[in-house]
């Protein structure tokens, strides 16, 4: 079997030793649960040698696409380079081997180490205070908006109101509606940026915040955002920041310093912590002083020349992780910040923004970027006319990237550009692999003209080909069944 | 220049062929009034070896805590970790890779998400397992949305008071404006939940019931009788679990929960000071286009052979946005892993071992403790973790101060969560805990109750 899952390794009896048998007999151990709540459902756990579990991860690993192995054009997911350092520092056992509910006196460098990376990330972004307790940019937007609520119910107004663009990223309408508001949906312009008449026409009292990307997804500055904030303020509503571009702003723009009330930031972006095939990431959130209260509970603070938790916050809208968040991973985000400083966080930006236009400028003969203005970090590009022309989708285009050894762009968003390819080299990327990826997409457009049908199957040179994704969802397979394999599956090798 | 692989030239070629001069050029869109001028008001950048340096010096402020023997638990538990998880998840093809979107050059992390979701669904014996949440607490809250959702009409959620404290302020935050009724239900003198009273609070308002086992205390719940009076009033059993004490104990699946949550984080991952954690998301299957968070699904390639994709994303917010089942989008995907590799490496009987061990030192500590003069309030079943109540005037002379100056880390204080319960802690006692610490911890409480533990610390 080319590919086995670890349960057709699986042999009575062959797994590794790895604990000793209790001294006390098993019966006597038991006998301190009642047989009614025992465990009676047999417990089908794999048996596999030690040797050949270490090859099956082996196995997986080499069918995995990841940063150390070539580029990932994702736009909007900031895949840079996760420092080797940092992996090192995050197993430090004077962290890795911290229990949450140590006495403080025995956990003074831990929590000194959030109290500092608060204050750096309101040093970058120019908010007040933080919080590290969201464990991803979802988890800080749905804290954040909970911060803006509680501050118009504190002040007895009814606000339920939140205002998105069509270019915003999905989590930002399903964030607002669990929380128990209301998505409103604004268009964008010509030029993609906010329309300022469509923004003035939803605004009321009723609305509670604005949540705006910047740059935008299209990779775009809001250029009249001293408008947008004029309006949003004006009305008495809250500005908030989804912070998930913030590589573009490092040094150049604090979204504290230019009308944003409360902002999340994605650590596993910015500020090179790994996404680890999916997370953990971190999500912290950014406020400005009349919002302090609000946050949520326990807090790192100095008390004289020691750190403490403190609870007593009455206006805290309560915990929202079940200990201070992903500390793992907050360790490395801090880490980077110390390694690089204010200059060196700049250079990331500036180096961000000069790495995306260079590979605008290579592709945008072949793949029409729809707003031609400078971009920041990103750009968006449109495989339309290939849709129109050859039946080539954005994804086929993405599919085919996978031959050339990249991942493919961003394709799930935004909306508002059609069979878009959200592209975002990252600051880590040499000018080499720039041109290379570019090469590959120029070369695919080229293939497009020539053999569409061989761009559409793609891809061929990968673990597996072009995956059925509509049969996954038909006859959904979500566990492994024993003896059940091969059922509507045909299996090979 | 950490990290930034570019050149004078490069920068030079790479403004040329935009056109520009400089990266001001490319900056000139954004109004000058919104700019920041100077520098970040940041400490001086440090080399790489001088951070890694500074880091190491924070770390050691905590290395007093590496030296003790700890007994704290409460949903972070300190057991064995075979070496085969922490170097698998120390490899780049894992840690470095993005969310599985393109399925065909990431099958590695799509099929061990199918592993971790078929090792759960075997450890809880609930059909359906996804990809992960953040932790327990929030898995807690997806549950009452998935289940508000699934009984729409009923907005009441009772839940046990004997529910990690954690947890009740999770829910608090994210509940606070969901419409629905948080109501709590009390446990009785035996530290148990109080069933009389959910039966006398549920009615036909009630959406789910919430209960933990083992609960706060390490107590184990009537789970099967908490499902059967929610089932009857036509209400949705929810269990919080915890997967190490599954090795022994009744399953969620087996109580007749519809969910099961939990932490996962005792299945492979250092305590990590409290995270990354893993949340833990099971449900019946009926439930499966309300599940939160990503699945992963065994299908096939254009050719035919055995693949895995991420599936029915028709549920998830880049497809549904405000009308998905959850706002979830990165999750814990790495803990995942670590958990899949944990479970596959210890197999049944590893597993196992674990549970009896922690089980066995955790009945000796706690006879050892009560022949030491300890209080053990709640007698009954519980799972390698219980309350003790040292006496008052041990606790008034420094007991607690006295332990962790002989490098013994005690418990967890419950008395801000629990006002009633002065003077005790929760104690957690895991494989890794040998029996001479445990001796030790015994010894110091009961010749400090008798006097005689005024002395400085040995150096034991
Ligand atoms: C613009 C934007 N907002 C929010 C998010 C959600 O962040 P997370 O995946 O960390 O929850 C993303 C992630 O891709 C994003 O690109």
């Amino acid at each position: 079997m080319l590919n086995p899952v670890i349960f057709e390794l699986h042999k009575k009896g062959r797994a590794a030793e790895h604990l000793p048998a209790p001294e006390t007999p098993e019966e006597e151990i038991l006998a301190s649960i009642p047989e009614r709540m025992r465990r009676r459902l047999p417990l089908r756990l794999p048996e596999v040698p030690e040797l050949e579990l270490a090859r099956h991860y082996e196995r997986l690993a080499r069918r995995n696409h990841h940063v150390e192995k070539d580029f990932y054009p994702l736009g909007s997911c900031t895949m840079k380079y996760n420092p080797r350092v940092h992996e090192r520092i995050a197993a430090l056992p004077g962290f890795a081997a911290l229990h949450p509910m140590l006495p403080e006196t025995l956990a003074q460098g831990a929590i000194r180490l959030l109290a500092s990376l608060e204050e750096a990330l309101a040093a970058v972004t120019g908010m007040d205070a933080f919080t590290l307790q969201p464990a991803a940019g979802a988890h800080g937007e749905f804290t954040g908006l909970s911060l803006v609520e509680a501050y118009f119910r504190k002040k007895g107004e009814d606000r339920r109101k939140v205002i998105l663009p069509d270019s915003a990223h999905g989590t930002n309408p399903a964030s607002v509606r669990r929380l128990g508001l209301e998505p409103v949906e604004v268009r964008s312009d010509e030029r993609g940026e906010v329309s300022i008449d469509a923004l003035g026409a939803v605004v009321d009292e009723r609305t509670a915040a604005l949540m705006l990307t910047l740059p935008n997804t299209l990779g775009l500055f809001e250029t009249r955002l001293p408008r947008i904030v004029e309006i949003v303020h004006g009305a008495g509503a809250q500005l908030y920041l989804d912070g998930a571009n913030l590589n573009a702003l490092l040094g150049i723009v604090r979204p504290g310093d230019i009308g944003f009330d409360v902002m999340h930031t994605n650590v596993h972006k910015t500020f090179s912590t790994p996404h680890g095939g999916g997370g953990p990431g971190a999500g912290p959130v950014g406020v400005k002083e009349h919002l302090i209260p609000f946050l949520p509970t326990p807090r790192p603070v100095r008390d004289g020349d020691r750190w403490t938790w403190k609870h007593d916050f009455p206006d805290s809208i309560g915990p929202v992780h079940s200990y201070y968040g992903n500390f793992a991973v907050l360790v490395r985000a801090y880490a980077y910040i110390r390694h690089l400083g204010g200059p060196g966080l700049r250079e990331v930006t500036e180096h961000a923004i000069l790495g995306a236009n260079y590979l605008r400028s290579l592709v945008e003969k072949s793949y029409p970027v729809p707003y031609r203005r400078a971009a920041m970090h990103e750009f968006v590009a449109s495989a339309a006319r290939f849709f129109q022309t050859a039946n080539v989708r954005a994804m086929d285009i993405g599919k085919r990237l996978l031959d050339f050894g990249f991942y493919a762009p961003t394709i799930s968003f935004p909306l508002i550009v059609k069979e878009a390819l959200m592209i975002e080299p990252t600051e880590t990327e040499s000018r080499e692999t720039i041109e290379r990826f570019a090469a590959a997409m120029l070369a695919i457009a080229k293939e497009i003209e020539e053999d569409p049908e061989r761009v559409r199957g793609a891809p061929y040179d990968t673990p597996v080909r072009r995956v059925n994704e509509s049969l996954a969802s038909r006859r959904p397979r979500l566990v492994w069944e024993d003896g059940a394999d091969g059922e509507g599956v045909p299996s090979r090798g | 220049m950490s990290y930034i692989p570019h050149t004078d030239e490069d920068r030079e070629k790479m403004l040329r062929s935009i056109g520009v001069s400089s990266v001001e050029d490319l900056l000139r869109e954004i109004p000058r009034s919104l700019r920041f001028e100077g520098t970040l008001p940041l400490p001086p950048p440090l080399s790489q070896m001088e951070t890694e340096l500074e880091l190491a010096r924070i770390a050691a402020e905590n290395g007093a805590a590496l030296a003790c023997d700890s007994f704290l638990g409460g949903g972070v538990y300190d057991h064995y970790i075979p070496a085969l998880v922490g170097q698998t998840t120390a490899r780049p093809e894992f840690y470095s890779a993005y969310t599985p979107y393109q399925a065909e050059v990431s099958q590695g992390t799509l099929q061990a998400v199918f592993e971790f979701q078929s090792l759960i669904s075997r450890l809880t014996g609930m059909p359906l397992v996804n990809a992960s949440l953040y932790d327990g607490a929030t898995a807690l809250v997806e549950a009452i949305w998935m289940a508000s959702g699934e009984r729409s009409g009923r907005n009441e959620i009772l839940i046990a008071r004997a529910i990690r404290p954690s947890y009740r302020g999770v829910l608090c935050s994210h509940l606070a404006v969901s419409g629905l009724r948080l109501r709590e239900f009390p446990f009785g003198k035996e530290g148990t939940t109080d069933l009389s009273c959910l039966k006398q609070m549920i009615s036909n308002e009630t959406a789910a019931v919430v209960v933990q086992s083992p609960n706060v205390f390490g107590l184990l719940e009537e789970t099967e009788e908490a499902g059967r009076i929610a089932r009857e009033a036509g209400a949705l059993f929810i269990q919080v679990f915890d997967p190490a004490s599954l090795a022994l104990v009744r399953t969620p699946a087996e109580a007749g929960a519809d969910i099961a949550v939990g932490e996962g984080q005792s299945l492979g991952s250092p305590p990590n000071f409290g995270g990354p954690l893993l949340g833990l998301f099971a449900a019946r299957a009926e439930f499966l286009r309300r599940m939160p968070g990503r699945l992963s699904g065994m299908t096939e390639d254009a050719n035919g052979a055995r693949a895995f994709t991420l599936t029915l994303q028709t549920r998830e917010q880049h497809i549904r946005r405000e009308k998905a089942t959850s706002n979830i989008c990165t999750n814990q995907g790495l803990v995942a892993l670590a958990a899949a590799v944990h479970l596959s490496s210890l197999g049944p009987e590893g597993f196992r071992r674990a549970a009896l061990i922690s089980q066995e030192r955790a009945l000796e500590l706690r006879k050892l403790l009560r022949e030491a003069g300890g209080a053990i309030p709640f007698e009954g079943p519980f799972f390698r973790e219980f309350v003790v109540r040292f006496p008052e005037e041990s606790l008034k002379r420094g007991l607690v101060r006295h332990l962790l100056d002989h490098r013994i880390v005690p418990g967890i204080p419950l008395e801000r969560a629990y006002p009633e319960m002065g003077g005790c802690l929760l104690v957690a006692v895991t494989e890794k805990r040998s029996r001479e610490s445990i001796r030790r911890y015994a010894d110091l409480v009961r010749d400090f109750a008798d006097g005689k533990g005024k002395g400085a610390p040995s150096d034991a």
